[in-house]
């Protein structure tokens, strides 16, 4: 789908750059082991910034719920409505969630609780690369 | 003098747990309540406009409270007057209001936003404001903060207020970045999935389905008993332009927007504006209206670390915020005549319900509750203002209508069963502010 192409940021540029090389990373407060999506500038846990790490995740999760989308406001999404949304949860912590159109899977067929799998969507105004999660089993 | 317009302070909300009743519990009343006209739209005339509607909402909920402005010492109000469409950047502003009201340095001030600086230019008869506070966001906010800030003493008689614009255009429907090929910030995260503003709620709803083998169909009745409720609220937009009920065949056959949250399942956007009358529960003794008094609020705040929240967070956060209120204001869930929590989006409301245990409904339960009767001549009312729903998008309803029930003036919807204590409070179950009211002041 042509999603909109994010423009990174101070603090966010370190996750779409590891986007571009296939990688996902999540922000991690070492202090607080806690890690936090979208990242920030301050850790949610303790307020500070100076523990803020990026950590490699394994690209696996779970699909906890999803929606299916018939009246977007993203207007160069709207030619391909209606289109699937659904929350995937990491394995490595299920407290971070992202969102994902599920591509290769039927409109409103989406398995909650299936297994899912990163793979990388580049996206069309800028050629920055997105995550985007496949239902692997 | 120029007065000082304050942001509240952390210290000003009850935001834990552990914090015992609330210092203040029975001591600041509400006495006064006051509404403008609705429309569906703004039609630019400076008459219509949220800031010529506020002043006129303002002077209702005096009248009603039997105050007299220079009675007045204190303006809590939410400067956000919108969360949809935007003025676009080039266009001037009618050059109409430019001529009836006095400006502040943002031309769009009283147009799309309004700031206490504007009301107070705009109307000369409030002489005595020497406390101002913005409460963002939400009037749920303001009536927090001015329930403290009375409490605390900072103002002896507080208005309380909130106004809406509603321009042409759909909301967030290609609006600024959801316009554009590209996306800056956290929002490259969070919005670039297209997700509509129903969207997170729909999510929620849908896990909770899943969890609890509940499904769209069963929000019927509540969807219905809301709409029903909404159309005896004669202040609310759709008794006054759109008296239309609603069927269950209406409801199950309406539009998807975000499936599974359809057309009903969302509020209509509206111009009106509401404004409150609290003072100490010493000096509203006296006063022209009954009283009613606050007995706790509270705020709840996200905690969520994904993209976004998961049906923990919310239910978890629901909880808190039950729990929190029933500690401060010292009842229990059995004490509750009815609920007013929000409902815009519908799907909200079960999560509220649930945090609450109202009527003793506990998580996964709500939406076979909503199949008993929950009318306003039940022994549950629920939602007996309409809310968002029947009312139009306001957050202001359930607060509204919770203060005319504990007066026993809430006309056709007066709930049947004696109303003693209520709660309302919006509006995400993460992200809340709410109040009990009582009719008595312990």
């Amino acid at each position: 789908m042509p999603k909109q192409s994010p423009i990174p940021g101070d603090i966010d540029k370190p996750f779409w750059d590891a986007c571009n090389r296939e990688v996902l990373v999540v922000q991690n407060c070492k202090s607080c082991d806690r890690m936090q999506h979208p990242p920030k500038e301050k850790c949610g846990g303790c307020n500070s910034s100076d523990n803020l790490e990026w950590r490699e995740m394994s690209g696996k999760g779970t699909i906890s719920t999803y929606i299916v989308v018939h009246d977007t406001p993203v207007t160069i999404l709207q030619a391909e409505q209606p289109f699937n949304v659904a929350v995937v949860k990491l394995d490595e912590d299920p407290g971070i969630t992202m969102l994902s159109h599920l591509p290769g899977t039927a409109v409103d067929g989406v398995p909650i609780g299936a297994k899912v799998q990163v793979e990388f969507e580049t996206t069309p105004a800028t050629g920055q690369k997105v995550p985007e999660w496949r239902v692997v089993g | 003098m120029a007065v000082n317009v304050q942001t509240p302070p952390d210290s000003m909300y009850r935001s834990t747990e552990g914090l015992g009743v609330w210092e203040h519990k029975g001591k600041v009343a509400a006495v006064g309540i006051g509404v403008s006209p609705t429309a569906r739209r703004w039609d630019e005339s400076p008459e219509t406009s949220v800031g010529a509607w506020t002043i006129l909402a303002i002077r209702n909920a005096m009248e009603d409270a039997g105050v007299s402005p220079e009675e007045v010492d204190g303006i809590v109000l939410t400067p956000d007057t919108s969360t949809g469409v935007s003025w676009p950047k080039d266009r001037p502003i009618p050059e109409s209001f430019v001529e009836t009201f006095n400006l502040t340095d943002d031309p769009l001030d009283g147009i799309v936003k309004l700031s206490v600086e504007w009301i107070l230019k705009n109307m000369p008869e409030l002489t005595n404001i020497k406390f101002a506070m913005h409460a963002p966001t939400c009037m749920s906010n303001a009536i927090v903060v001015g329930a403290q800030a009375v409490g605390d003493g900072m103002t002896q008689t507080c208005l309380v207020v909130r106004g809406w614009h509603n321009l042409a255009g759909r909301y967030y429907v290609g609006q600024g970045a959801a316009g554009m090929d590209t996306i800056a910030g956290p929002a490259g995260i969070t919005s670039g999935h297209g997700v509509p503003a129903c969207g997170t709620t729909a999510m929620m709803f849908q896990e909770y389905c899943h969890k609890y083998g509940k499904n769209h169909d069963m929000m019927a009745n509540f969807v219905i008993t809301e709409k029903r409720n909404g159309l005896l609220l004669p202040e609310g937009y759709w008794a006054q332009h759109r008296p239309e009920n609603l069927t269950v065949e209406d409801y199950v056959a309406a539009r998807w927007i975000a499936k599974p949250a359809n057309l009903y399942d969302n509020d209509l956007p509206i111009c009106v504006s509401a404004a409150f009358v609290f003072t100490t529960a010493e000096r509203a003794k006296d006063m022209k209206q009954k009283p009613v008094y606050i007995l706790n609020h509270t705020r709840t705040t996200p905690k969520h670390r994904g993209a976004v929240q998961t049906l923990d967070d919310w239910q978890e956060a629901a909880d808190e915020t039950g729990r929190k209120l029933y500690e401060g204001a010292g009842i229990k869930n059995t004490d509750l005549s009815f609920e007013n929590m929000y409902d815009g989006f519908t799907e909200f409301h079960q999560f509220h319900l649930e945090g609450l245990r109202f009527a003793g409904v506990g998580r996964g339960e709500a939406l076979d509750f909503y199949q008993t009767d929950i009318s306003l001549e039940g022994p549950n009312p629920v939602s007996p203002s309409g809310g968002n729903a029947g009312g139009g998008r306001t957050r202001f309803w359930l607060h509204y209508d919770s203060i005319q029930q504990l007066q026993g003036r809430a006309g056709a919807r007066q709930i049947r069963k004696k109303a003693e204590i209520g709660v309302s409070g919006a509006f995400f179950p993460d992200f809340n502010y709410s109040t009990i009211w009582s009719a008595t002041p312990d």
